[in-house]
């Protein structure tokens, strides 16, 4: 190493990046240091990462219930999804939605209003920005709805389990969630407007729209590739949980007088979110991975912010792309280490 | 005739309930169908919210009066079963018949009817369905890279005797089969290496190669008239010294000579690309990453704790860091921590990284079947006398393998899917092709053919590759 004239040294951290980055969570422009812009590819990758996540999640739940349903077209469709968007890589899919399919919209100026108060065009999501005023108060009338939830279901399980009497948990707490964050904005003084976007001229022919919240289009071709392709792992996942649960079981809790919702809710589910947790886990984790694919369609996550251009600038390759994998590293433990905090939760304590 | 309760359809009034029934769904359908075929409104005289909904209504009713109990009607009933159990099926089974109804007509016209494939030139294209001619007149960049027109045969020609090579399996009589597995593990992937470096690299190397063939055939010629007993003996040295004295002592100038002629052009690896690269990539990171995970799974169960400890570690690396940025380590990292006037190839650099890295996976699908096997199968090998090896090699490896086939099959599928990525250290394969045809200043705005070319090859790929992981487990799947 000493032979090609490179030094080694983690102090070119906090020099000046002088390079911009086109969308970050965190306030950043040139002037600030390579350990900010490590930070604003740190987050933009969370940022993708959790929202392909619980997309992910939503859909592949829905399409593994669908899988599993008595309706043949409902069950075909589902085993299409799947079949169609697995065997694809998701570069492609990636290239595809954002290359091909989001070029496809139309420009600022023709976008049609959504709800009349968001558009989708070729420069990205625009939608409208919640203005709060007290915003704290609702903050802590939420929490307080949480907790009081939390107390409401340990208080229902003791009387269930002590004297077999049971209270409608999810009513109540449904009205609590409902109930005390709008007391906070009849008495508390919350009050909330929205920000629309509004179309502005920069040039004869070039429209865009200032105000609300936009995200580019890069982040959402990222997001929905992401997750269209994990739910079908996950939907896979789902199916085998469901299906692992044996048929007696299901049987002998409707033989004991359980309803049909409660036999879910009771007998099923439990058992198998204990199948489904740790394969699905393992496809979080990929998620996140795959989520460094960013660079190829240059939405500035770490890959691209940090392992590109402050590797292209510094040339201090040792340096940035080992911080990179060890940001990677960290990022995989700590999922897992979560989930399978959840999954000794839920598994079956064996005396 | 009996009173006619609208609201509960039942058995006596079968007739009437199913003549109305399908009635309704048909005129549901029809109305579905005018619209997206012929773009025809047949209920525009009603107000455009209800217009929009009423196929949906009418066909709801529809098969609200069809779904009958024991009707008696076998195709009724197996149509109540699977698509009309309740009203909420019933909705769910309207709402999928629309979209399909409704999403033939773009996608035949956008492939077919509208679609351009004549012509050789951007100037076909005016329709606003797909523009094959793009593809066909950018076929040989997707299937082979930047590899000169002329010398393209050579890959076609080295994939043809390759795919022929690896259906020896099939034709094998009884007498070879118990060769087959040496064949394929060792032989194998080597004359692909063979035809790799030597044919599709070219050069005057190719030279060495044509001495190898030639000793080869004239050795396995001779090889028949050898007695048994020294067969072994007579290949284990034979081609080699023939080889080496084709090479070094037989007519070498004149083939130098004859090289300088008409040799084999030699083509760098950076001019290889399109579907051939990934096919060559996969082929060569599946053949390496087994062996490598197989030797990390049982290393992750070895008993001396350097060894374990060793493998844990490789694997959970690995696995815990994006492909992408091995890729990114292996270009930029890696060529500094070797000596200033070592240099190994962008390809080879490649294939090594993509094999760690799909090894981990491996490792840990093997060790998944490793701990799936009873303890007693262990400890029966052990209590015959086997040793570790013998006792992994003939007992437990089997067993363990023929239990995970589908998690093999699923990291295998992976690696073919991952392997567009190696254009971050500059290698075009197909979809790295695609990306640079695009943006071609003549070919501007095709990048929706591209990328639906490229995905339907990618899925044909893939989902061979799982059907035919799926009867591997069919076949091998033995009742415990």
């Amino acid at each position: 190493m000493e032979s090609r004239g490179i030094d080694f040294g983690y102090g070119f951290l906090s020099q000046e990046s002088s390079f911009d980055v086109q969308f970050s969570l965190i306030e950043y422009d040139g002037s600030h240091s390579y350990f900010r812009a490590y930070l604003v590819g740190l987050l933009n990758t969370i940022l993708v990462s959790v929202i392909g996540i619980i997309l992910a999640t939503i859909l592949g739940v829905l399409v593994g219930v669908a899988r599993l349903s008595p309706n043949y077209l409902i069950n075909k469709f589902a085993a299409f999804y799947v079949e169609f968007f697995r065997n694809i890589p998701l570069l492609l899919q990636i290239f595809f939605w954002y290359f091909a399919a989001l070029r496809a919209l139309p420009l600022p100026q023709d976008a049609e209003p959504m709800f009349g108060i968001s558009f989708l065009t070729i420069k990205g999501l625009f939608v409208p920005a919640f203005i709060w005023q007290n915003f704290n108060i609702f903050f802590y009338s939420i929490l307080a709805a949480i907790i009081a939830i939390v107390v409401i279901r340990v208080h229902a399980k003791k009387l269930q389990e002590t004297q077999g009497k049971q209270t409608p948990v999810l009513l109540i707490s449904i009205g609590l969630i409902l109930i005390l964050p709008l007391l906070s904005f009849l008495i508390g003084g919350v009050r909330l407007s929205f920000e629309v976007p509004v179309l502005k001229q920069l040039a004869t022919t070039s429209f865009i729209y200032e105000g609300g919240v936009s995200l580019p289009p890069e982040l959402i071709a990222l997001a929905l590739s992401l997750s269209l392709y994990t739910a079908t792992f996950i939907a896979e996942c789902v199916r085998a949980g469901i299906q692992g649960v044996g048929k007696g079981q299901k049987e002998a809790a409707a033989s004991i007088g359980l309803t049909p919702n409660q036999v879910l809710k009771l007998v099923v589910m439990p058992q198998a979110l204990r199948i489904i947790i740790p394969p699905t886990t393992n496809q979080y984790l990929n998620l996140t991975k795959n989520s460094s694919l960013a660079a190829a369609i240059a939405y500035p996550d770490l890959v691209l912010v940090f392992a590109g251009t402050a590797l292209m600038q510094t040339g201090k390759a040792i340096e940035i792309v080992s911080i990179t994998m060890f940001t990677y590293l960290s990022l995989s433990i700590s999922i897992s280490l979560l989930m399978n905090w959840y999954n000794k939760k839920i598994a079956i304590t064996e005396k | 005739m009996t009173k006619i309760n609208f609201l509960k359809p039942d058995k006596s009034n079968l007739n009437t309930f199913l003549y109305l029934g399908s009635f309704l769904f048909f005129i549901s359908v029809l109305d579905v169908l005018l619209n997206s075929f012929f773009s025809l409104n047949i209920t525009s005289f009603l107000p455009g919210f209800l217009s929009y909904l009423l196929p949906l209504i009418l066909g709801f009713i529809g098969l609200y009066f069809i779904r009958i109990e024991l009707s008696g009607i076998k195709q009724l009933d197996l149509l109540n079963k699977h698509i009309n159990t309740n009203n909420f099926n019933a909705v769910l089974s309207l709402l999928i018949i629309f979209i399909i109804l409704k999403s033939i007509p773009p996608i035949l016209s956008w492939f077919f009817v509208d679609a351009s494939f004549a012509g050789d030139s951007k100037d076909v294209c005016t329709g606003s369905g797909a523009c094959w001619t793009y593809i066909k007149v950018w076929m040989r960049r997707f299937m082979y890279g930047m590899y000169p027109n002329g010398e393209q045969w050579r890959i076609n020609l080295s994939f043809i005797a390759l795919a022929l090579l690896g259906s020896v399996g099939y034709f094998a009589t009884e007498k070879f089969k118990k060769y087959l597995t040496l064949y394929y593990v060792v032989i194998y992937p080597f004359i692909a290496f063979l035809f790799i470096f030597f044919f599709i690299s070219g050069g005057p190397v190719f030279f060495d190669f044509s001495y190898g063939i030639i000793a080869a055939i004239i050795s396995i010629i001779i090889g028949f008239f050898i007695p048994n007993k020294f067969r072994f003996y007579y290949f284990l040295i034979v081609p080699l010294a023939l080889y080496i004295l084709l090479k070094y002592f037989i007519f070498y100038e004149e083939l130098i000579e004859l090289g300088k002629l008409d040799g084999l052009n030699w083509v760098e690896t950076g001019a290889w690309g399109g579907l051939s690269l990934t096919f060559i990539i996969s082929f060569f990171c599946l053949i390496f990453c087994f062996p490598i995970g197989m030797a990390f799974a049982l290393g992750r169960r070895s008993g001396f704790p350097l060894i374990r400890y060793i493998s844990i570690g490789f694997i959970e690396f690995w696995r815990g860091v994006p492909l992408i940025t091995v890729l990114f380590m292996s270009a930029v990292m890696f060529p500094m921590f070797l000596p200033a006037d070592f240099f190994i190839d962008k390809l080879v650099r490649c294939i090594i990284a993509i094999s760690l890295f799909e090894a981990a996976y491996v490792a840990e699908v093997i060790r998944g079947g490793l701990q799936a096997l009873p303890r007693g199968q262990y400890e029966a090998a052990k209590s015959l006398g086997m040793g570790y090896w013998r006792m992994h090699l003939f007992v437990i490896l089997p067993q363990a393998l023929k239990l995970v086939i589908p998690g093999i099959a699923n990291t295998f599928l992976a690696l073919v899917k991952d392997t567009p990525l190696i254009f971050v250290v500059g290698l075009l394969e197909i979809v790295g092709m695609l990306n640079l045809a695009k943006t071609n200043p003549e070919w501007l705005g095709f990048a929706m053919e591209g990328y639906v070319f490229a995905a339907i090859i990618f899925w044909i790929i893939c989902y061979a590759m799982s059907k035919y992981s799926y009867n591997l487990e069919q076949k091998y799947k033995t009742d415990r």
